[in-house]
């Protein structure tokens, strides 16, 4: 039976990863900040198989309250086996671009809340010399455009962050996962105005996420061809992708 | 945003919340001023989750409870039966009724009154609610079932959203033995004799036929009839990939023409060489052959396509159904495939569709000289004294609504007295003239 910890439990990615642990016979911890959406959460994480489901009250951006939170967890679960950092903001680009400290908002939460997360889970999972730590960037992460740099930037740091932890982590016997989904079928992208084909399910990214960790897979890239998406994208010189709006 | 029935027709472009939590579900009613509509997965084919305002609960789709004793579950509107089977069926418990695809939540599954292939036996969906949490506003949320304000329950169930936003309900699943389906597939070479073998079939619990809406003459009404029950034993296999083809694209319409469909009816037909195969299957094939085609609405074309579903009693029988059947195929317009089911007893619920008799459902590709021809089916089925499923409708008149749902006036009373009129509105509503 696995311990498994979700910070930002409330994401439509996470719930659906959530949901298949549950149905494992999982112990769950959640971490989300609305204490009504952790309530329905854990009440129908039980009913589908969890042994048992704890949540307490949390906010990303409030990095003080980061360490004791992470302890009331450790204590709370003894061993972590698997943690999933899933939250984060698809903000607003065009505000971005108008008031900068929008902008630094928004790396506020998706990068340096992010960071400060993963240095303490680090050394958490370190001294345990054990587990799994999956993180959700983004293939937004992978090139900065004009669409949805500002966030990009904020997942490329958070990527980038990830790839050299996990290399510190590998030595001691953790897993890093680095999860890169495409677009995804949830309330965030809700409105807008994108193609149906390319909208992946949240539970189809979940499934895919969970035999990741099983397979101790560095970087996914969720649905798969996305990163074929990517290397394209990545490989386009720069003097015609600054023409592109992509 | 731009939103559409499963038909794809019609098309609106409209103001849609999608609420997370009760306490957003309650934002959302808050903010309705002109008549607001609910909406699950949207797979309701023609007008009836459109409107001015829609509030769509696919997010909210939390168990709450489950009674491993009795097989009650509690959960929120948003759930899909998909998520139910999923979770439930390794249990070995299944739904008590299920439509033809399992992407339907449980809030649409109760505003249709949905049936399945056991209608004969088990009746409609809402014959296994126990209740309903109905929100008419926030702060407002009134539980009804058979015993607790059982007007609203019977006005809610089949009341296709018109009575407030479904909160949450609670279903009866029923326990199985095995995940497999015991099929038997009898060929018939006409409607008299499709219609006969359901009455020789009525003791099995599930049936439906494929007929075949083309050929004429001799073969007017073939089908093949299919037959199940739950087998008594086998393992819960690994089911295969989920959605083996999408169609991700509108195909051009012209690949469906009389031609492609005959064709493939033929085949069809022919699959079965004997009088009757048996076979035993999984259940997601049996119940769900169409959801393993992702978006098979597409074939259809951009225009989008209406699926029309009458039923005529048991009185009417078997000249009615040649009657129409005639003038369908005369029409040479019919689809692929259309589905003839007995129907049993009509339950209590004030807007459901089934009565005792004969249903047959068919998709017509939208074209502008489709509309006289279903016209004219709509005065056949109501000389009949049949009526049109509501669910697939969008395009039938007032007149003929009111014609063939006879309860609608206690209907519109119970709306009046819950303060539901013209707070709880659709496009088909409007249409309808429920307001």
């Amino acid at each position: 039976m696995q311990n498994i910890l979700i910070i930002g439990a409330a994401s439509a990615i996470a719930e659906a990863t959530a949901r298949i642990f549950a149905a494992q016979g999982s112990n769950l911890f959640l971490m989300a900040r609305s204490e009504e959406r952790l309530s329905t959460i854990a009440g129908d994480l039980k009913v589908r198989g969890a042994t048992s489901v704890r949540s307490a009250a949390f906010d990303a951006n409030e990095i003080d309250s980061h360490q004791s939170a992470l302890d009331d967890a450790c204590a709370s679960m003894g061993r972590i086996d698997i943690v999933l950092v899933a939250y984060g903001t698809l903000g607003d680009q065009k505000k971005c671009e108008q008031e900068p400290t929008e902008a630094l908002r928004e790396m506020q939460t998706n990068a340096m809340s992010t960071i400060s997360l993963l240095s303490r889970l680090a050394n958490i999972m370190e001294r345990q010399g054990s587990g799994t730590i999956a993180v959700i960037s983004s293939v937004a992460g992978d090139r900065g455009r004009p669409a949805n740099y500002v966030y990009g930037a904020a997942k490329a740091a958070v990527t980038t962050f990830c790839e050299g932890l996990r290399s510190r982590l590998y030595k001691k016997g953790v897993h890093l996962l680095t999860i890169k989904p495409g677009m995804v079928d949830s309330p965030m992208t809700e409105g807008m105005d994108l193609p149906a084909a390319l909208l992946a399910k949240p539970e189809q990214v979940a499934g895919d996420i969970v035999e990741a960790i099983r397979r101790r897979q560095d970087v996914l890239y969720t649905p798969w061809y996305w990163r074929f998406v990517m290397m394209g994208i990545i490989h386009l010189p720069v003097k015609l992708f600054k023409r592109l709006s992509l | 945003m731009r939103i559409s029935g499963w038909g794809r027709y019609p098309v609106v472009d409209t103001r849609v919340d999608y609420p997370k939590t009760s306490s957003g579900l309650d934002d959302a009613l808050r903010s309705i001023n002109d008549g607001a509509i609910a909406r699950g997965l949207g797979r309701s084919y023609g007008d009836s989750s459109l409107g001015g305002y829609v509030i769509c609960t696919r997010w909210m789709d939390h168990m709450l409870t489950f009674d491993r004793e009795t097989g009650i579950l509690h959960c929120e509107a948003g759930v899909s039966l998909s998520e139910i089977l999923e979770v439930f069926t390794p249990e070995g418990w299944f739904l008590p009724v299920t439509p033809g695809t399992r992407f339907v939540t449980v809030g649409g599954a109760i505003a249709s009154d949905v049936h399945g292939k056991n209608h004969h036996v088990a009746g409609c969906f809402c014959d296994h609610v126990e209740f309903i949490e109905l929100a008419l506003d926030a702060g407002k949320t009134i539980r009804c079932s058979p015993v607790e304000n059982p007007e609203l329950f019977r006005a809610t169930c089949g009341g296709m959203g018109l009575t407030g936003v479904i909160r949450s309900a609670a279903i009866r699943l029923k326990p199985v033995r095995s995940l497999f389906i015991d099929q038997t597939t009898f060929k018939s070479s006409n409607l008299r004799e499709s219609m006969e073998l359901f009455t020789l079939h009525e003791a099995s619990p599930y049936s439906v036929a494929w007929i075949d809406c083309i050929s004429g003459g001799e073969s007017l009404g073939r089908s093949l009839l299919m037959t199940g029950d739950h087998a008594p034993e086998g393992e819960p296999e690994k089911r295969g990939r989920k959605s083996r083809l999408e169609i991700p694209v509108d195909l051009p319409s012209a690949l469906l023409n009389r031609h492609s469909i005959k064709a493939f009816n033929t085949l069809y037909y022919h699959r079965i060489r004997g009088r009757s195969v048996e076979r035993r299957l999984h259940y997601e094939p049996f119940f769900y052959p169409l959801d393993s085609i992702g978006g098979w609405n597409r074939m259809y074309g951009a225009n989008g396509f209406t699926q029309y579903q009458f039923v005529v009693p048991k009185e009417a029988g078997y000249p009615a159904m040649e009657a129409i059947l005639k003038e369908i195929v005369a029409s040479g317009r019919g689809s692929f495939l259309a589905v003839l089911k007995a129907f049993g007893k009509q339950n209590a619920n004030l807007l459901s569709f089934p009565v005792e008799g004969y249903t047959l459902a068919l998709d017509f590709r939208i074209e502008k000289e489709l509309f006289p021809l279903l016209d004219r089916l709509d005065a056949m089925v109501l000389g009949y004294g049949g009526r049109l499923y509501l669910t697939k409708d969008a395009r039938m008149s007032a007149a003929t609504f009111r014609q063939s749902y006879p309860a609608w006036e206690r209907f519109q009373a119970v709306r009046e007295a819950h303060g539901a009129m013209g707070r709880f509105s659709s496009q088909q509503s409007k249409r309808l003239g429920l307001d």
